[in-house]
């Protein structure tokens, strides 16, 4: 779950990382209002989760509190790759001497924390990656010991820091760490981290990811989630506790377990179609779950045929035909279905189904071959 | 022969009173699995399914009474950090933890912890093991597999079970299947896997599926070149999965452009893998890489 920049900001600055002062605005009244309390040139960020903001003109620099109000309408009123921009965060501007990158997130191979920084900041850390990669600095961290001064040391002389900003750089980058330790992130960012003409540090951007599978215990962050990001079914999905994805295929997929819900997806690509969303009904489907599935799936309009792929181990396939038959009374679908039940119970499930006007598939392949024809034919 | 479980293991499961862990244990003492224990706290003293099995308050408890050899943990995500640490603290060797949704900083714990121990993880959010005709530790269905001479290692679930039964109606038996997990972190990966069963006196070949996300695969491409004398045949799941998604499995996502399905394939392709484009294929190849 990703969170926005002031969210992040704000937190940093519970740990000790200076940030601009700002406020959040919805309008640009209230944008106009913090620009005059602040009483400075003013940058004016749009608030959206996708990265490119500035190059799509969500970032503006405003010298008066009436420029402020001016681009903040403005930047309210656009969308920035298919998302609105609902609050614009109204930040003092800094004079910059010199921009860092600092992060902080997890090596899956080296199966630890990592904290990358460099001295080309205030682009993105995948760019730099390619084309500068000598000025990275990765440190691996202990998960059971935490980042240690030395390293954060380590790291300020490998980005040739200048020395008088050190104290201040260890403080950021242990306070960085404690953010995404207690947060349980994955992502915890500062792009840039800004050194002013005056040499104080200070983080001008924010970015942080946190785990979805730590969500438990991170209630206040799990609030934060904004929906925006998400197409409408992918929502309505995760209330019923399906795994969704939308796609732009017109074969829409119900199976069980998430790799072969994928598998699904390949092969009927590979056979010549195009998978509508990954769908994972997970293990022991409801009825209820299935209708749910179901009716998601078929909000699709470009859905020409379904595909149900259940392999039956611990879930009983004649308890998914009995769901799937519920959800079709319940749905009525008016497009083509194709069903494969194999493994525990599919005879019995196969039964339930004889009557349900669907067709029946044997093998994976065939499954797939039979919903291409029929989506085509759709 | 077989890898890490057969017919003499000991298995433990914890949190046995729960709805999963009994049910699921039930399966396995049906499979012929040598279940010796079970573990709940507090509920020391009982005995579940017909007085089968007894419950210990603790693994070390449990162990001492037994001689329990595995531990299979079906507790939920917010606990199981703690019943691995328990495990692992009451010297078991084999650990399999099929619960899913740990979070993700946790388990970087635990494998740093586990380093320093004698114990071995396979999991979390796995479907265990099965070594047809003689043990199964965990959910895999035991009906869909036949005792043979193909090693299966896999990050998945039912696409496991589906490549199985797709072995087992072509009459191809396996000789100990392994799910290692859909966790971007876990306690055992392919390379050990692979390590085990070309050491392994009755494994012939090996079928290894993955699936998006990370780079164990192309790791296990370069191992298999440099290191195996088996044939290994693959299917790699996610080709269509667009990128910056994550496909139910927390580790199933391409970041950054890495951990693209189209990446693994190649790099197992320019090892000598032979690559199925779909499950149903893999017989076929087994058969003409053998």
């Amino acid at each position: 779950m990703k969170l926005h920049e002031y969210q992040s900001k704000q937190i940093f600055s519970r740990y000790g990382i200076p940030i601009p002062k700002g406020r959040v605005a919805a309008t640009a009244d209230e944008a106009k209002q913090i620009a005059k309390d602040l009483g400075s040139w003013v940058v004016i960020k749009s608030q959206v989760l996708v990265g490119g903001r500035g190059k799509a003109g969500g970032i503006r620099l405003a010298k008066t509190s009436e420029e402020a109000a001016e681009f903040a309408d403005q930047i309210l009123s656009m969308e920035i790759k298919g998302l609105p921009v609902r609050k614009v965060l109204v930040d003092e501007a800094a004079p910059i001497e010199a921009e860092i990158y600092l992060g902080i997130t997890n090596d899956r191979n080296a199966r630890r924390p990592v904290m990358i920084s460099s001295s080309a900041g205030g682009v993105e850390i995948e760019e730099v990656a390619r084309t500068t990669p000598e000025k990275i600095v990765k440190i691996l961290i202990d998960p059971l010991l935490g980042l240690r001064d030395y390293q954060a040391r380590d790291i300020a002389a490998g980005i040739d820091l200048n020395r008088e900003c050190w104290r201040q750089f260890l403080q950021i980058a242990k306070g960085l760490w404690q953010v995404y330790k207690d947060c349980d992130a994955t992502l915890a960012e500062i792009n840039p981290l800004v050194v002013t003409t005056g040499l104080k540090l200070l983080a001008l951007d924010g970015k942080m990811v946190i785990d979805d599978n730590a969500l438990f215990r991170q209630q206040s962050l799990a609030e934060m989630r904004d929906s925006d990001i998400e197409a409408p079914s992918e929502i309505e999905a995760r209330r019923y506790g399906l795994s969704f994805i939308k796609l732009d295929g017109n074969i829409g997929c119900m199976v069980n377990g998430a790799g072969l819900a994928m598998t699904t997806m390949d092969i009927i690509k590979l056979f010549g179609g195009s998978p509508a969303n990954f769908l994972d009904i997970g293990g022991g489907a409801s009825s209820d779950k299935v209708s749910a599935a179901l009716r998601i799936i078929l909000t699709d309009r470009n859905v020409k045929a379904v595909l149900y792929n259940i392999f039956g181990g611990i879930t009983r396939c004649d308890e998914v035909a009995r769901g799937i038959l519920a959800a079709i009374q319940e749905v009525k679908p008016n497009v083509p279905m194709v069903v494969r039940l194999v493994g525990t119970n599919a005879e019995e499930g196969r039964r339930i189904l004889a009557d349900a006007n669907m067709i029946t598939a044997e093998t994976l392949v065939e499954a797939a071959q039979k919903a291409v024809s029929e989506a085509q034919r759709g | 022969m077989s890898i890490l479980i057969d017919k003499n293991t000991r298995v433990l499961v914890q949190g046995i009173t729960g709805n999963e862990g009994l049910f699921h244990t039930g399966q396995m003492l049906q499979y012929g699995t040598n279940i010796v224990a079970g573990v709940t706290p507090g509920k020391g003293g009982e005995w579940v399914l017909d007085g089968k099995v007894p419950v210990f308050d603790s693994v070390r408890i449990a162990v001492d009474a037994t001689g329990a050899d595995v531990s299979v943990i079906f507790v939920p995500a917010r606990f199981a950090p703690d019943a691995i640490y328990e495990a692992a603290d009451a010297d078991i060797p084999l650990i399999v933890c099929i619960t899913e949704g740990i979070p993700v900083q946790d388990m970087m714990q635990v494998r740093v912890y586990l380093d320093g121990t004698g114990s071995r993880l396979i999991g979390p959010n796995c479907p265990g093991l099965l070594t047809p005709g003689e043990s199964k530790v965990g959910i895999i269905p035991g009906n869909i597999s036949l005792p043979g001479s193909v090693g299966v290692v896999s990050r998945s679930g039912t696409l496991t079970y589906e490549v199985l039964y797709a072995l087992m109606i072509k009459g191809i038996g396996v000789s100990t299947c392994v799910g290692i997990g859909g966790d971007p972190i876990n306690g055992t990966n392919f390379i050990d896997c692979l390590t085990l069963f070309e050491d392994d006196g009755l494994t012939e070949t090996v079928v290894m599926i993955g699936e998006i996300g990370g780079a164990d695969e192309e790791k296990a491409a370069e191992f298999i070149q440099n290191k195996m004398t088996k044939p290994v045949v693959s299917f790699i799941a996610g080709q269509t999965a667009p990128p910056g998604k994550r496909m139910g499995h927390a580790g199933a996502i391409i970041e950054g452009g890495t951990g693209t399905a189209a990446d693994k394939i190649a790099a197992l392709k320019a090892a000598g893998v032979e690559v199925a484009r779909h499950p149903e294929e893999i017989p076929t190849l087994l058969k003409t890489g053998i």
